[in-house]
């Protein structure tokens, strides 16, 4: 680790308020400031990593809100992810970590095979029974989490049924490359329908390579690095293989991680050249405000937006989401109190740390009920699964969709 | 420190809320404090009023010493314990316990964040003037206990002008109750005077109320560029002279300008000595006024560029500058020291070219930014810890910086207390009467010495 990062940070607490653990705990040692100081003395010697170590720094959401608000330029939540991977490539991967992070997640066949057992009981109506009796209850307590968060899945994965090439209509402005999020793709594969509809509808050809794979997030944050690595050579490669303007994506944890390849393989330019090609499928459609406008039609709607962690403090982009639902005539739009705070979902998180996830969470749906919307509109898997499963409990229940499910709504209105 | 005594601080706050693991020590061993650091025994938050009592109470018997702490974000070196005693944390005291709109006073315990208790006032149409930098984090105890400032000063004043009332533990665990919500009082000395700024040596703040003011009707808000830095100064005393009073007066000098340029692009030029960012607030009539004002006497110690804001957001725009210039400055180099050296406003010209001329002899790269109304500047070090030799010089070029304050007339800080880092230029400034005379009150309130010893004098 570059120890310049950690000598950085001049402890002036700026991030403090911004970071949902600190909201939660108002310890020192669950702040930005304090993982930044618990790392640094680390480094030093002063401390060892103790179990108390641990749990503190892996109490961090890698939300990256602090980094937003850090005035030295200084990203806590980064460098703990990073400080966690080195010790990963120190300590070796467990049997479990390998298996799910090198042998299931880099290969779409594999997960979409994994995934298959799900789709056939939440068809079959055995989920029903499962849920009804109980049955969930006698699992380990992850494995209930994980199944009560997954909505409906679609009858196949996205990246099985989708055309390699989807022509543009109308008069051709550009080649883009549309990058399928593995849960996008698996769970919320009509979003990324809307959203390759909305691209050609503009005059954008779509070309959605099969053989993509997982970005490598996960093993970013199963702090596997080579893994990562492979993946974005592997992903470079194949899009850069292609005549593209842009390389688009509607899920903010992959925009993030594309946006880093160059970082992640130390500059190597083609992995650079990729990384600049990528953007959020909310930058394109903002540059092309103009023609979507006349093609809006009027929703009636009360309507909030929930910045994805991914998407805000990772790359920046707050404005245009916001601006794009602006432009649907008729919708009434919220501004969510807090809205760049995490949901609590942040990776694996809201398994890993049910209780401080929970917390995080009621504080949001708090929040969205605050601005009496009907709707939510979000664009990151994560935040998608998270939120859905919240606010259809809440009272009154909140709708949550992407924010091209929003956008196709007011097209088709 | 002893099992025995930690496990008699927890039977008080609760097992949960005293931390005694090496990582939580650590972590409370820092503020925002450059180069200063080191582990308390314990650390203890307390949950209201009386837990505090019971800790003082404990303490004092024992003999252990107590640091009381917000959220540690002065740069004085005030909320450490250096001897390994009791951290105070008041963290979890945050409630706003009553908005009188009556009396138009509002009482906080001593935790809550300043600027959770702006939102709460104005959204009732109500004003708590003082804004200081780190608002968003800092809590108002550590307001009051520094006596803190912020861009509104010039015009409204500083914490100090708003506490009406305290309740404070005393080092022995009495609770002592001083001025209220009376506008009006002088029965016996002042003591919440006497309490604010007292760097928490004379007891520990649980209550506090404020005085709140109606909120101001509009507020306009200008950016103005000058070539020359002399023309700038003036331009700030003429127009105090003409009897116009911004509510924000401040000043951003040459090497700020050039890092907040390379780091935020807002379009400043290069070739300018100072810029200015100036607010006027009130009645519309008066802030229409007065804005034409300001202009006429910026116009006329000729500035380059003078632009007033249309709209809230091109507000916000102009005074991105300033906004910004911390972390412009900060990012340059790894370590940065703030400081807070304070001069009679007639003096701001000289001491910004001192600054500049000890900059240069000592080879640092020092930018110099704030409250230009208050004569309160910040000379900022962009140095790196790593290199013993550059911080030595930093020190020396800070020391020259606050002999020519005092020697001006100034002060060796304007708001951010003295504590420990400016221990030894306390001497100079206020003499062997003004030490014998603090260290006698500390003595009244504090006999046995527990309450953050070390500090100030
Ligand atoms: C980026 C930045 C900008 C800043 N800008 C400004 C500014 O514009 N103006 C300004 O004046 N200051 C400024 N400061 C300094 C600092 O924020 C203030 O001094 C602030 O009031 C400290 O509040 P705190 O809650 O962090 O207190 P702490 O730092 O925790 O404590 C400060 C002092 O108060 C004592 N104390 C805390 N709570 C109590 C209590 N309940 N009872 C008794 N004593 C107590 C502590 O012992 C310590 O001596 C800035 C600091 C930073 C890092
Ligand atoms: S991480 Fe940044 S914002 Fe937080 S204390 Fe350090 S320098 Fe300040
Ligand atoms: S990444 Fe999020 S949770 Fe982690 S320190 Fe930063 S703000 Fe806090």
């Amino acid at each position: 680790m570059d120890f310049v990062k950690l000598i950085n940070c001049m402890r002036c607490g700026m991030c403090l308020p911004h970071c949902p653990t600190y909201k939660e705990t108002f310890l020192e040692t669950a702040s930005p400031r304090g993982r930044v100081a618990l790392v640094r003395k680390f480094q030093e010697g002063e401390l060892v990593e103790s179990e108390k170590f641990l749990e503190y720094v892996s109490l961090c959401l890698d939300c990256q809100a602090c980094a937003s608000a850090c005035p030295c330029g200084v990203n806590a939540g980064e460098l703990v992810a990073e400080f966690r991977c080195e010790r990963k490539q120190e300590q070796g991967l467990s049997t479990m970590e390998d298996l799910i992070l090198r042998k299931l997640v880099p290969h779409p066949d594999r997960l979409e095979a994994a995934t298959a057992p799900l789709r056939l009981y939440q068809r079959t109506g055995l989920q029903k029974v499962v849920r009804s009796l109980g049955l969930l209850k006698v699992f380990p307590a992850a494995l209930e989490r994980m199944e009560g968060l997954l909505p409906k899945l679609p009858e196949a994965p996205l990246r099985q049924t989708i055309n390699e090439v989807t022509p543009a209509v109308g008069e051709q402005k550009g080649t883009v490359g549309f990058f399928l999020g593995c849960v996008m793709s698996l769970i919320f594969s009509e979003a990324s329908l809307a959203t390759v509809e909305l691209l050609s509808s503009l005059g954008y050809k779509v070309v959605t390579p099969k053989d993509q794979k997982c970005c490598g997030a996960p093993n970013m944050l199963g702090h596997d690095i080579d893994g990562l690595k492979e993946a974005a050579r592997f992903n470079t490669d194949l899009f850069q293989s292609q005549q593209l303007d842009f390389v688009v994506t509607d899920c903010g944890g992959c925009g993030a991680e594309l946006k880093k390849y160059g970082h992640h393989l130390d500059g190597e330019a083609a992995a650079t050249a990729f990384s600049t090609k990528v953007r959020d499928i909310s930058e394109i459609l903002a540059t092309e405000a103009g023609t979507l406008k006349e093609k809006l039609k009027p929703l009636p709607l009360k309507v909030t937006y929930h910045d994805p962690c991914h998407i805000a403090h990772c790359q920046g982009i707050r404005s245009q989401p916001r601006a794009l639902i602006n432009l649907i005539p008729g919708i009434d739009f919220r501004e969510l109190p807090e809205a760049d705070a995490c949901c609590g979902s942040a990776g694996t998180y809201n398994i890993e740390k049910p209780e401080m996830s929970d917390r995080v969470l009621s504080r949001k749906v708090q929040n969205v009920q605050k601005t009496g919307a009907d709707y939510l509109v979000t664009s990151n898997p994560g935040c998608l699964l998270q939120l859905k499963k919240a606010l259809s409990e809440a009272n009154p229940p909140v709708k949550v969709i992407h924010l091209t499910e929003l956008l196709q709504m007011s097209l088709n209105a | 420190m002893e099992d025995s005594f930690i496990k008699a601080l927890s039977e008080i706050v609760g097992a949960q809320y005293t931390l005694s693991d090496p990582e939580s020590l650590a972590c409370y061993g820092y503020d925002s404090t450059p180069e200063l650091q080191s582990r308390p025994g314990v650390v203890v938050l307390p949950g209201n009023s009386e837990e505090i009592a019971r800790v003082m109470a404990l303490c004092e018997g024992a003999g252990v010493r107590v640091t009381p702490r917000g959220s540690g974000t002065n740069l004085s070196g005030g909320s450490i314990s250096f001897d390994s005693g009791v951290v105070l944390q008041t963290s979890r005291m945050n409630r706003i316990l009553e908005i009188d709109e009556e009396n138009l006073t509002a009482t906080v315990e001593t935790g809550v964040i300043t600027s959770t208790l702006h939102r709460e006032v104005e959204a009732k149409g109500l004003f708590y003037p003082p804004d200081p930098g780190s608002m968003n984090i800092s809590t108002m105890g550590g307001n009051v206990a520094e006596n803190s400032g912020g861009l509104r000063g010039l015009k409204y004043g500083v914490t100090d002008d708003y506490v009406m009332g305290l309740k404070t533990i005393l080092a022995n665990g009495e609770i002592l109750k001083t001025g209220g919500k009376v506008v009006k009082d002088v029965a016996g000395y002042n003591l919440n005077q006497l309490l604010v700024s007292s760097e928490g040596t004379l007891g520990v703040f649980s209550e506090i109320t404020v005085k709140l003011i109606p909120k101001p009707q509009t507020k306009k808000t200008m950016l103005v560029h000058f070539p020359q830095l002399e023309q700038a100064a003036l331009t700030v005393s003429h127009i105090i002279a003409a009897r116009i009073i911004p509510a924000t007066l401040e000043f951003l000098d040459r090497t700020t300008i050039k890092c907040v340029e390379d780091y935020a692009h807002v379009g400043l030029p290069l070739d300018v000595d100072a810029v200015l960012l100036i607010e006027v607030d009130g009645h519309p009539a008066q802030v229409e006024e007065d804005a034409a004002g300001i202009r006429s006497i910026c116009e006329r110690h000729h500035c380059s560029f003078f632009q007033t804001a249309a709209s809230t957001e091109e507000a916000l725009k102009l005074a991105t500058a300033r906004r910004v210039a911390l972390s412009a400055l900060a990012r340059v180099r790894p370590t940065t020291i703030l400081e807070d050296a304070t001069v009679p406003r007639s003096c701001i010209a000289p001491m910004v070219k001192l600054i500049q001329d000890t900059a240069k002899k000592y080879d640092l790269l020092i930018g110099t930014f704030g409250h230009a109304g208050d004569g309160n500047l910040h000379p900022t070090c962009l140095t790196d810890e790593r290199n013993p030799d550059e911080i030595k010089r930093a020190h020396q070029a800070f020391g020259e910086i606050f002999e020519a304050t005092i020697a001006m007339g100034g002060t060796i800080t304007g708001e951010h207390g003295v504590g420990v880092a400016k221990k030894k230029y306390l001497p100079k400034l206020v003499g062997e009467s003004g030490l014998k005379v603090m260290r006698g009150i500390k003595g009244a309130f504090d006999p046995r010495g527990i309450l953050n010893p070390g500090k100030i004098f």
